[in-house]
């Protein structure tokens, strides 16, 4: 028997439905979950107290301190590194096998799993170049384990930019470097800062790098070469080895704050950006 | 007079295709020269040849000689070559900057930031175009908010603040109504006193119109290239004659 399109149309759009509400209930409960468990233990001197107790008592200054450093050296080493890459590939060459190779190797890094990264951070940074457990390596780290995506995004946010922007310029005169700088990178921009804003966010959330690295010292880091955890590390431990559950879901509900607000500062900017431009 | 484009033994490949096939030709200054032919003929990578624009594409070889107001245009620099041989698109194609940007966008490029330049430059190309009564108010807004019209114009103006010698159309009114294509074609008459203008057409009666010598092009080569009303009215070639009495095309 067949049945009729109206039918099949109506029966589409409620599983279509029906899908977008589950995957958004999935995420709101998760969401939900952690901040009601979190935000009834979080405190002011939950934010500005060192860490007590193996985490048992005090609060998270430490761990803050040690995330934003961490973040801070992984973007600022990844970040040009990944869109001076990006720019290469995607405005100075010419597709060929030489590219096709460098892009398949990127694809593949962005694929390997993190302990990977951190097992190969521990060998380069803290043994073989000696920086120890430290800010330093973990934040090396990071920048490899997030270089791939930042350079794929920002790839992919240049070719995206109309060819014959890049035309008129050169038309004009401009050399390769003033079309790329005034013609491709303003309109790329978005794009670019969507990667560096997922290289932030996967720095944030991410423990295997960071434990293999960075260690996971309780003390407030005084240099970039003294050990430090992160937020997610400090959560991790404090889930992991039964500590308290109370300051472990005040972290996590923290952690998702965190991350909360910079996607949205993110967005915003980026909305801003395209205003000026279209 | 010195020719302002001169082509000698023209040949250009995209890899194995011979998109353009012994071309010799003389572009005399300040008039209208149109090009004309059907679609693929190769009328456009000959206009092309002349901002050396093909070589942005991979796998371009040209042979041949090719002189700027006398000068060898490989001996040029790129750079200043492209100032002097500017080009008007076939899409009006503004960058979504303020209309004072683009009119100065060449200038900034070639590094002249001063801005009592960089003003009376924007207001002598806008005067030239016609558009400065219209925008001399709206010089912070969007290029983008313009007509099409105006928008062609203003490209046409990016080129005259650049001052550039000889403006390169390539199907400048494919994107235009009747009337803006009409008033076009009017500046265009103007800007022949100064500029030298080769125009790459589909549009036959346009070519009539506008130029003053003509080259019809066919499968990659010149054919006939002349004296526009001559062309027209008594074609020597057969081909010519068969494409402009609408046998193909």
């Amino acid at each position: 028997m067949r049945i009729s399109p109206a039918i099949t149309q109506r029966l589409a759009k409620g599983v279509l439905i029906l899908a977008t509400i589950s995957a958004l209930g999935v995420l709101i409960f998760v969401i939900g979950f952690v901040l009601a468990g979190g935000f009834r233990h979080i405190s002011w001197s939950f934010l500005t107290e060192p860490i007590l107790d193996m985490g048992r008592g005090g609060g998270i200054l430490p761990a803050i301190a040690g995330t934003i450093l961490m973040v801070f050296v992984a973007i600022g080493i990844a970040a040009p590194l990944g869109i001076a890459s990006s720019i290469y590939l995607a405005e100075y060459t010419e597709e060929g096998r030489v590219t096709q190779t460098i892009r398949f190797g990127i694809n593949c890094l962005a694929g390997v799993p993190s302990i990977i990264f951190g097992l190969f951070g521990f060998i380069l940074f803290v043994v073989i170049l000696g920086f120890g457990w430290s800010i330093i390596s973990g934040g090396f780290s990071l920048a490899a384990m997030i270089l791939p995506t930042i350079i794929r995004t920002s790839e992919e946010a240049l070719r995206s930019v109309p060819k014959n922007y890049r035309d008129v310029a050169a038309s004009l005169g401009a050399t390769r470097w003033q079309v790329v700088t005034r013609s491709v990178l303003p309109y790329a921009l978005p794009g670019i800062l969507t990667g560096v804003i997922l290289g932030i966010g996967r720095s944030i959330e991410e423990t295997a790098v960071v434990i293999f690295t960075a260690g996971s010292a309780v003390q407030m880091p005084k240099s970039l070469f003294d050990s430090a955890r992160t937020m997610a590390v400090h959560f991790y431990i404090l889930a992991r080895e039964g500590i308290s559950n109370e300051n472990a879901y005040a972290t996590a509900a923290i952690l998702i704050c965190t991350i909360l607000i910079i996607n949205v500062f993110a967005y915003s900017l980026m909305h801003r950006l395209m205003r000026g431009k279209s | 007079m010195t020719n302002a484009l001169t082509a000698k033994k023209l040949d250009l490949y995209y890899g194995d295709f011979h998109a353009l096939k012994n071309v010799n030709l003389a572009i005399a200054p300040k008039k209208i020269t149109a090009l004309i032919g059907p679609s693929g003929c190769g009328k456009s990578t000959l206009l092309r040849v002349f901002n050396r624009m093909n070589e942005l594409i991979a796998g371009v070889k040209i042979t041949g000689e090719v002189k700027i107001f006398g000068r060898t245009m490989n001996k040029i620099n790129l750079l200043e070559l492209r100032k002097s041989v500017g080009m008007v698109f076939q899409r009006p194609n503004p960058f979504p900057l303020t209309i004072y940007d683009n009119v100065i966008y060449g200038l900034r490029i070639h590094g002249i930031s001063k801005k009592d330049i960089l003003d009376e430059t924007a207001f002598t190309s806008l005067t030239s175009v016609g558009l400065w009564n219209d925008l001399k108010d709206r010089l912070k807004e969007n290029a983008l908010k313009l007509s099409g019209e105006q928008q062609q114009r203003l490209c046409i103006a990016r080129l005259i603040a650049l001052k550039s010698d000889i403006l390169l159309m390539d199907e400048p009114c494919s994107a235009l109504d009747p009337i803006a294509t009409a008033r076009i074609e009017e500046l265009m008459q103007d800007l022949k006193e100064n500029y030298t203008i080769v125009i790459v057409t589909h549009n036959m009666q346009q070519a009539a119109r506008v130029s003053e010598e003509c080259g019809f092009m066919l499968l990659g080569e010149l054919v006939e290239f002349g004296n526009t009303d001559r062309i027209f009215t008594a074609p020597s070639d057969k081909r010519t004659e068969d494409y402009i009495t609408g046998r193909y095309g």
